[in-house]
């Protein structure tokens, strides 16, 4: 079983940068007023930042970084590790991560690498980044996670187009003998893998002229081979069958309880889901935090995002225990046990 | 589990469903307008208050809410 302990790593800082451009979803007008209205209060997405044509993950990311970097005082040379977990990469080929440490003037010293997960990505993420440390000789590392979903849920599509947001998240980690350990739990289902995906344009199935072809798949939903095609039962289901065994097992293999918690952060998955789980789980709705309806579903950054938008002053200010369970594409999935302390987190930046 | 419960349940989850209208032989997608929200909402709601997995497939073979209970009470532990 993937349960790890890894101790001496502390969070350092955490930042987030969106576009500025907000679409809201009560002027959707693919669907209907009543469905609009519907999708609002069930799915629980209001509106959404979408990232102009151009603009990658990676854009959003680098002025994240900068700002936690400058706010922490942290020496560029210091960072031995950077890496980017997304779905969205500048390019196929070469790797993000490596574009990004030139960028950012971090030294020929750093480790630099892409992992292409979504919604788990932020828990699996912390999990590789504290992994490497524990040696103990990086002893600064960059997690950036992000997506912009934006460019493959296609318009015609009610069952994407109005369920996600773009961001571009940075967590500053360090090594610091004493910190207490990070506690994992991550799993696969890798049976599951067609509930979320994009057809073509990779080796499987590479970019031709039938990849562009526009299809009705039914009521309300049109998109070509390019775009996000989601399953929401499936999901639904999944999401409703695997989180809370997967909490459970981490709770008790580390002997904790959900009381020893300050906060569980769910992946925003959507808020019928987040809703269902937990209640499930008997959570009271103040440990709860949500940033879907402001941001929509932000993919593997959905976790780090509503940290920031919704417990900067908390986090800043004092000792914080969470439980980070994140969940989706894949199917994949798992959860933290992680505390705060004092972090460093500037201001959520437009870019 | 009875179906006054189940049909009790239902109307908690949609507004728009005036208490008493619904009845086991309703067809359930002219009973309310029917789309896949409603859809996820109905399963949740059969999650939740059973701790039964309804799947797409389920949903699709059913015309009236009898035919849905009937998918339930066969799963319920």
């Amino acid at each position: 079983m993937a349960l790890l302990t890894l101790p001496d790593i502390r969070i350092a800082g955490l930042s987030a940068a969106v576009p500025r451009q907000r679409e809201h979803n009560a002027d959707y007008a693919w669907i209907s007023k009543k469905e609009r209205e519907s999708l609002i209060k069930v799915i629980g997405v209001e509106e959404r930042r979408v990232a102009p044509k151009g603009v990658t993950t990676a854009d959003l990311c680098v002025p994240a970084a900068e700002q936690l970097l400058a706010d922490l005082g942290w020496d560029k040379n210091e960072v031995g590790l950077l890496v980017f977990v997304s779905q969205s990469r500048d390019y196929l080929v070469p790797t993000t991560a490596c574009i990004l440490q030139n960028r950012l003037g971090l030294s020929h010293e750093c480790a630099a690498f892409d992992i292409g997960l979504g919604c788990s990505g932020y828990v699996y993420g912390l999990s590789v980044v504290a992994s490497m440390m524990q040696s103990g000789s990086i002893r600064k590392a960059l997690l950036l996670v992000g997506d912009i979903s934006t460019i493959t849920a296609a318009y015609r599509d009610k069952s994407t187009h109005p369920l996600f947001g773009d961001v571009g998240t940075v967590t500053a980690l360090e090594y610091k003998p004493g910190a207490a350990p990070m506690e994992f739990n991550l799993q696969t289902d890798g049976a599951g893998y067609k509930a979320l995906m994009i057809q073509d344009g990779g080796a499987r199935n590479i970019f031709s002229q039938k990849s562009l072809e526009v299809k009705k798949i039914s009521q309300g939903i049109y998109r070509s081979r390019l775009n996000l095609e989601l399953d929401g039962i499936e999901v639904f289901n999944f999401s409703l069958r695997e989180v809370v065994p997967n909490i459970n097992t981490l709770l008790k293999h580390t002997g904790k309880t959900l009381s020893d918690v300050d906060y569980v952060i769910f992946h925003q998955a959507n808020r019928l889901i987040n809703e269902t789980l937990r209640k499930m789980l008997r959570l009271e709705k103040e440990k709860v935090p949500y940033s879907i309806r402001e941001f929509g579903n932000t993919s593997g950054a959905s976790v780090p995002l509503t940290m920031i938008t919704q417990l900067a002053e908390p986090m800043k200010n004092g000792h914080l225990r969470f439980l980070l369970t994140a969940f989706g594409v894949g199917l994949s999935w798992g959860s933290v046990l992680v505390d705060t302390d004092h972090l460093v987190c500037p201001d959520l930046i437009e870019y | 589990m009875n179906i006054d419960e189940f049909i009790k349940h239902i109307e908690d989850e949609f507004d728009d469903l005036k208490p008493g209208v619904l009845k086991p032989d309703s067809h359930f997608r002219e009973a309310f307008e029917w789309n896949s929200i409603n859809a996820l909402i109905m399963i949740a709601m059969v999650k939740t208050e059973y701790d039964v997995t309804m799947t797409a497939e389920d949903l699709i073979k059913s015309k009236t809410v009898q035919d849905i209970y009937n998918i339930v009470e066969s799963r319920v532990k």
